[in-house]
């Protein structure tokens, strides 16, 4: 059994996984389901000043049967009142005194943050996580992503925290914004102790071509929203693996963002995330998703000889490098098993029509049916000297292990972007021919 | 003089009740996603009418049904009846990439039908593109089964002007007049005819070649004839007490729901089934729903030799129909008021594996389903000069359907010697491009809305991309 129990900047908890601040996250019942269920820490639905919500919130992109792939929300921070979040993460707190209970934060004035901070801290909480994310509503009143999208507003404010400050502060950024590490920067400058990413993507998830308005729709109306769940997390791992690897952020990650299955959260964590937090899944399938994400996440550190979680946090951003650093003489081509090959020919028509047209039908002559492919129908065969090694008819294919991406003898030594212009300023290198 | 069996109404009609019902919108959107879109997709092959399968699938996943059925109907007009009563095993879904998954091939016909069902209501004319400009050539279609069907509204769509002579007073064939009550109402067949007649193409019921109309007399009107006669009643046994009341033909039999309401249907208590066909599995089934206490199919081969499709087979197995195997019938006996009462096996027919029973069944009817010989036209006169099998189909061209008289062409069960209808929409649609050639010159345009992917050849499509000849010899990217 691998050690999963975290410390992230001070926050402790027995595994990784958050239930991050949203409608999971609303209430002290929701807590106390969350915790029993095995979840490690809980990001309390963002406290403010009461707001008033819309009816319709969600929406959702399905990808054919499986369903919130993508998932939309104009849901606004806490509609409860002030006094009675803070007395139910008390309660959750002492109730659950091992778990990381933390109060997810949105005022405006430096007076109402310095009040709230110490609220918090008063309450129990663990941590404070700054709302300065989120993309819908709140922006349009100078708080939320309004703040996480200019810098120099977000370090004041953050500033102002600290100075109230007396548990640990996690400023959650916006991923509306062109360069991540410009307002994890600000955070760290303004005095953070921690940052965590990504915040919903601003949306317009589907247009309702009989109304001709965006969905979810409002009385005929609707507003563009937070974009979450599954769809996202490439952009999501991206940006928490910009922070982590950049030396001026230089701070603890809550990584979040699409995450569903353990293998996602495992990601985030190979990408230098500490703890991550989940919040579209839970509202898909429940709190009880935590099972599969630490029996999965245990099971694969125990499998990798990794005795804790922080061993993996960040192990993967070594590999991260630029694209002038990547070796251009590693030589990659698609083999295609016969006596898996199905014959939907989808690998010649994706290589034929989208990439470098490598993939031939031929006559099938001795290489068998396969798994039933009609006599004499034409089976793709890849020709090697043209392939570049792309990927794309393995990821076409349909049948697992059918087509594989195999390694031939490299044309010589390794040779990056980089060392080919430096060998060629030097005079020590022709220049490569250019492909026919 | 027996009785028939009495079912109460609410059984009835649910033994009667289609075997494989509709798919819902979300099911079958579900199904459709399963489908991988292939390229070259064996389905289109195996399909007769090289409907393009993954082309309408994928319309269904996009939630266009119409789409859907514009690409079906455009390859096959009678693609409502063919979602229901092909062989899909044996054809497209047989020929499925996934049918090896748990989940089994692409339910191809249950979506076919989907999209068809979807248009159903509306007019499915309006989904067709205009039909071309009038040729002012006139043609006669003799017989207004699948064959002429397909024929016909192919001829209609390229702008000739057709006539399909009936001898029934409804169109529609088998497909109106012998499929199972439970593969597909009757409704479905006529709504296709009506269909047909929204091209523009004239029906005349009452018709029969031989009888009210002549070859030459329709070679001298017209520019050019179809002949889609399909075939003649049901074979005779040749055996004693074979016109015995009681004793019936399969293709009558299962008429009979159609004439009459279903609980008046006169059916036996104990009924053998004489043949081992997918007709006699089709009355052997239905008499088992109308009531029959037991169904025996006496079948001249063995359980592996059987013509019927396994599905067929293991289905009526599977609903209680017994079967007596190496079995030849020698006569058949009436009791004292002359009804039939036994059929009698040939105890030296070898192996006679025959049942506990011994050599005489007891049973209140008995259903004839050993085939339908050729309409027996072959020297008829009123076909002077017509050429014709050796076992008596017309003989053709199975490419183009033309047969030894120029002009005239012939097509579906009568030439083929039956197969499904399929084949014979198939050839119908083939024989009509290839008098559109014949009466124009031209080559007809594909009127099939196809995805790019290939054309057809005789029995489907040909291969849809030849192997990738590289114009340079290389690399070309």
């Amino acid at each position: 059994m691998a050690d999963l129990a975290i410390n992230l900047a001070g926050i402790r908890s027995p595994n990784p996984f958050w239930v991050a601040s949203g409608p999971p996250s609303n209430t002290a019942y929701q807590a106390h389901r969350a915790f029993e269920a095995g979840w490690g820490g809980l990001v309390w639905k963002t406290i403010g000043d009461p707001i008033v919500n819309v009816s319709s919130r969600y929406g959702a992109w399905h990808a054919g049967g499986a369903r919130l792939q993508g998932f939309t929300n104009i849901e606004l921070i806490s509609d409860r009142a002030v006094d009675t979040n803070f007395r139910e993460l008390t309660e959750v707190k002492r109730r659950w005194p091992d778990r990381a209970v933390i109060a997810s934060l949105m005022v405006d004035t430096r007076a109402r943050w310095h009040e709230f901070v110490r609220r918090a801290a008063d309450a129990g909480a663990d941590g404070i996580e700054l709302n300065f994310g989120c993309p819908h509503g709140m922006c349009e009143r100078g708080m939320g992503s309004a703040v996480g999208q200019e810098p120099a507003v977000a370090e004041r404010i953050v500033g102002w925290v600290m100075e109230a400050a007396t548990i640990p502060v996690i400023v959650k950024l916006t991923p509306n914004i062109t360069d991540i590490t410009v307002a994890a920067r600000a955070a760290r400058a303004g005095g953070a102790d921690a940052i965590s990413l990504i915040n919903t993507i601003s949306s317009i998830v589907h247009v309702d071509l009989d109304a001709l308005g965006p969905l979810p729709a409002v009385a005929g109306a609707g507003t563009p929203g937070g974009y979450s769940g599954p769809a996202v997390r490439p952009v999501a791992l991206k940006m928490v693996q910009s922070c982590a690897a950049d030396p001026a952020v230089g701070l603890p990650i809550s990584g979040m963002g699409g995450v569903a299955q353990w293998r996602d959260a495992a990601e985030f964590l190979a990408l230098g995330a500490t703890s991550v937090q989940v919040c579209t899944a839970i509202m898909h399938h429940g709190f009880r998703i935590i099972t599969d994400l630490l029996e999965g996440l245990n099971d694969y550190l125990d499998a990798h000889g990794l005795a804790s979680v922080g061993e993996l946090t960040g192990r993967a951003l070594p590999a991260v490098r630029k694209w002038e650093h990547l070796d251009l003489r590693e030589r990659r081509v698609a083999r295609i098993d016969y006596a898996r090959c199905i014959g939907c020919n989808l690998c010649h028509i994706a290589c034929e029509d989208g990439a470098h047209q490598s993939i031939d039908l031929v006559p099938p002559g001795d290489r068998g049916p396969g798994p039933g492919r009609p006599p004499g129908k034409p089976i793709p065969q890849v020709r090697e000297a043209d392939c570049v090694g792309c990927n794309l008819c393995s990821l076409v294919c349909p049948v697992a292990d059918c087509i594989t991406m195999t390694t031939r003898p490299a044309d010589g030594p390794p040779l990056t972007w980089a060392g080919y212009q430096a060998d060629l300023a030097a005079g020590r290198i022709e220049p490569l021919p250019p492909h026919s | 003089m027996p009785t028939s069996p009495k079912l109460d109404a609410a059984t009835l009609a649910a033994n009667l009740a289609e075997t494989c019902p509709p798919l819902g919108p979300q099911a079958a959107r579900r199904e459709a996603e399963r489908c991988l879109y292939c390229f070259d997709a064996p389905c289109i092959r195996a399909c007769p009418t090289a409907i393009d399968i993954p082309a309408f699938i994928r319309k269904i996943a996009d939630d266009n049904p119409t789409g859907a059925a514009r690409t079906i109907l455009s390859a096959n007009i009678l693609g409502a009846s063919c979602a229901r009563v092909c062989p899909t095993a044996e054809l497209c879904e047989g020929a499925c990439v996934v049918r090896g998954e748990p989940a089994g091939p692409v339910p191809i016909g249950r979506l076919q039908r989907f999209a068809t069902d979807a248009v159903a209501a509306a007019s499915p004319r309006a989904l067709l593109p205009p039909s071309a400009p009038p040729t002012g050539r006139r043609v006669a279609v003799v017989g207004g089964g699948p064959a002429g069907l397909g024929c016909a509204a192919e001829l209609a769509r390229l702008g000739h002007s057709v006539v399909v002579y009936e001898k029934r007073p409804r169109a529609g064939g088998l497909n109106t007049h012998g499929v199972a009550y439970y593969k597909m109402r009757p409704e479905v067949s006529l709504a296709e005819v009506a269909l047909v007649a929204s091209l523009g193409v004239q029906f005349r019921y009452g018709e029969e070649l031989g009888r009210t109309i002549t070859l030459p007399h329709l070679e001298l009107e017209y520019a050019a004839v179809f002949l889609g006669l399909g075939l003649s009643g049901g074979r005779r046994l040749g055996i004693p007490g074979e016109n015995l009341p009681g004793v019936v033909d399969a293709l009558e039999f299962l008429e009979q729901i159609r004439l009459r309401p279903p609980a008046e249907v006169p059916v036996g208590h104990v009924v053998a089934v004489i043949g081992g066909g997918n007709t006699a599995i089709d009355a052997a089934r239905h008499a088992h729903r109308l009531g029959a206490r037991r169904v025996i199919c006496v079948c001249r081969r063995g359980p592996r030799e059987l013509a019927a499709y396994p599905d067929e087979v293991a289905h009526a197995r599977a609903e209680g129909v017994e079967f007596v195997f190496h079995a030849r019938p020698a006569a058949c006996e009436p009791d004292a008021s002359g009804h039939v009462a036994a059929l009698r096996l040939d105890p030296h027919a070898p192996p006679a594996a025959v049942n506990d029973e011994g050599y005489v069944l007891e049973v209140d009817m008995v259903i004839r389903a050993i085939g339908q010989p050729p309409a027996g036209l072959a020297g008829n006169q009123w076909l002077p000069g017509l050429e014709f099998t050796p076992r008596g189909d017309i003989a053709r061209d199975p490419l183009t359907g033309a047969t030894n008289r120029p002009g005239v062409f012939a097509g579906g069960d009568c030439a083929n010697g039956g197969r499904e209808v399929v084949h014979a929409v198939a050839e119908g649609r083939r024989a009509a491009r290839a008098i559109h050639t014949r009466l124009t010159g031209e080559i007809p345009p594909e009127l099939i809305q196809a995805s790019g992917r290939g054309t057809l050849s005789a029995d489907g499509p040909a291969s849809k991309t030849p192997p990738h000849a590289p114009l340079t010899g290389g690399h070309h990217g």
